[in-house]
């Protein structure tokens, strides 16, 4: 499986990452290595195995409807780089 | 017009729940920024989401009301894409294994019935709120969180509806449906029912779907009128010139009233949706789905039938009984617990009920008269006559008491003793000589004049009906 550079670009768009021209290679080369490996599993019979999407077994685990205490705002806000007015301050974003 | 307009809604309603979808942060709206939030909804590494079941429990009454069918097997996936208001830089929402598919709602347009029909029915958490600083040069954006992992159900339709009409009885239907059912507010004020249009134009008869414009921020259905009548024509002003429609979302501007390009087609997302691990997937049983839907009440439509059928209350008053549910029970608990007829009842309650509660801006539910005080105004409105009963109407709502109690303190009973009412007759025509005679000599306003001056110094309590014969019998006696 060889992956192009054009998908590289993809990914690093998506990822919200910048390449330069020598990275793209790199990593082109450590993907199409890496799907390579994983596309062995396709080698495998895999006619009798039913498809897992999941972990466990586990299903249907709920919670009650029930309000709970919130974290205290100053301490959420600590977590971020930048707060005002007991918001969340993010680079100005148009609309 | 030579085209054809072809349109499909999304609509977001926040399910009422105490707490968030994955946790139990409170769900209130409009408090302090950032007060409602913990490390689940902010999408802290290491969190761990647990399913609110009462928010599962309304998607699935809502995609059985809608007549979906119901996957036995449903799971959450992660729909990645980056926003300031999307802490967790994915939403937990379902893309593959939807609660519901195949639904439908019928609505009435212009007195026909259509059936619009409901493609999927999914849950999935809201984002945040974004607040952009009005000062000029500002370059920074606000983020609250209050809102991000409140529960929200997204209802997608086929493209089925084609014009303004139908896309309005839809709305009105879906929203009524999901009050009735008790899983969301609706409040579109506080953003808890929203909706996104798709808008295409094709050639009349084509069976080809023409480029299809998506429009998001519709925060009223006004707005959603609004765009697609906007939208009908900037896409046949471009078709009429042999130009393309562009494949693109746009946004609706509600200030200047137009639609402008958010992004177009090649700038879309990749949502890159996969299932989410930390969730584990939900199994629905046929006994569940039975125990559900025998939660589902009698819906508005077959409900404004059954008042025009079974009680007799014109369509269009049926229509309003029944637009809120908690209005149409109120009127059956009237009907239920009086002699009276129901058409009579629900006039009171169109006419005066509504009337009352639009003011006092209140809801039904929270109204101080109850049914039963109603019944009983209306029980005794033959002895204290149409007027009175009004004035009693505002007391019993300003002071609570009973319909009888305020007619005996305030001495409001009807006056039909005739030999008093004569007493009162004579001083009359003895104040009013003219319009007397005016009657006698054939003008027949005179007798309204005179019946005025009676119910004035009445304070309204003479029985018109006794009263004008009375007259009548006094007056041509004398004028003989």
């Amino acid at each position: 499986m060889d992956i192009s550079i054009k998908q590289i670009e993809q990914v690093a768009r998506l990822s919200r990452i910048l390449l330069t021209d020598d990275e793209k290679d790199i990593f082109r080369e450590q993907l199409t290595g890496i799907l390579g490996y994983i596309e062995k599993l396709n080698e495998l019979d895999t006619d009798n195995v039913q498809p897992m999407a999941y972990a466990t077994s586990l299903q249907n685990v709920f919670r009650e409807d029930k309000q709970e205490s919130s974290f205290a705002r100053q301490e959420i806000l600590e977590l971020s780089p930048s707060s005002a007015k007991g918001f969340f301050k993010v680079p100005k974003i148009l609309e | 017009m030579k085209y054809e307009v072809v349109i499909g809604l999304e609509t977001h309603a926040e399910l009422d729940t105490e707490s968030k979808l994955f946790c139990g942060c409170c769900t209130k709206f409009g408090s302090e920024p950032n007060t409602q939030t913990c490390p689940v909804c902010l999408g802290l590494p290491g969190v761990l989401p647990v399913m609110n079941k009462k928010a599962f429990e309304h998607s699935l009454k809502a995609a059985l009301t809608l007549n979906c069918e119901i996957s036995k097997f449903t799971n959450f996936d992660r729909k990645s894409y980056y926003y300031p208001d999307l802490p967790k830089n994915y939403q937990t929402s379902q893309n593959y294994f939807n609660i519901g598919n195949n639904g439908f709602v019928d609505i009435v347009v212009k007195g026909k019935e259509k059936r619009i029909d409901i493609h999927n029915v999914h849950l999935e958490e809201e984002a945040g709120k974004l607040v952009h600083p009005e000062a000029s040069g500002a370059n920074y954006s606000l983020v609250d969180f209050n809102r991000a992992g409140v529960p929200l159900l997204e209802i997608v339709t086929q493209p089925d509806m084609r014009n303004v009409e139908e896309v309005e009885s839809y709305m009105q239907a879906l929203r009524c449906i999901l009050l009735y059912i008790g899983v969301s507010d609706c409040k579109m004020e506080e953003g808890s029912l929203r909706f996104e249009a798709s808008i295409s134009l094709r050639e009349k008869g084509s069976e080809t779907l023409g480029n299809r414009v998506e429009i998001k921020n519709l925060n009223s259905m006004k707005a959603v009128l609004k765009v697609i009548t906007y939208e009908i024509s900037r896409q046949s002003l471009l078709l009429n010139k042999g130009e393309d429609v562009l494949l693109e979302t746009r946004l609706w501007d509600d200030v200047n009233s137009v639609s402008r390009r958010m992004r177009s087609k090649e700038e879309s997302h990749d949502y890159r949706y996969f299932p989410e691990p930390d969730l584990v997937p939900f199994w629905i049983e046929q006994e569940w789905i039975d125990e559900t839907r025998a939660t589902i009440p009698e819906l508005p439509v077959s409900r404004r039938r059954r008042f025009v059928d079974e009680l007799f209350v014109s369509d269009y008053d049926a229509g309003i009984l029944t637009e809120d549910k908690f209005l149409a029970d109120y009127f059956e608990e009237c009907v239920k617990i009086s002699q009276n007829s129901p058409k009579e009842l629900s006039n009171w309650i169109i006419n005066d009920v509504l009337r009352e509660l639009n003011e006092r801006k209140t809801n039904v539910r929270d109204f101080v008269v109850s049914p039963e005080m109603l019944v009983e105004l209306v029980n005794i409105k033959p002895t204290i006559g149409s007027s009175i009963a009004k004035e009693v109407f505002s007391e019993m709502m300003n002071t609570g008491k009973g319909a009888q109690s305020i007619v005996k303190e305030k001495d409001l009973a009807q006056m039909d003793d005739t030999s008093e009412l004569n007493a009162i007759i004579i001083k009359v025509i003895e104040e009013n000589p003219k319009a007397a005679e005016d009657y006698g000599q054939g003008k027949k306003n005179a007798l309204a004049f005179l019946i005025g001056q009676t119910m004035k110094a009445t304070k309204g309590k003479a029985n018109p009906k006794i009263l004008t014969e009375l007259f009548k019998q006094r007056l041509s006696a004398s004028s003989k």
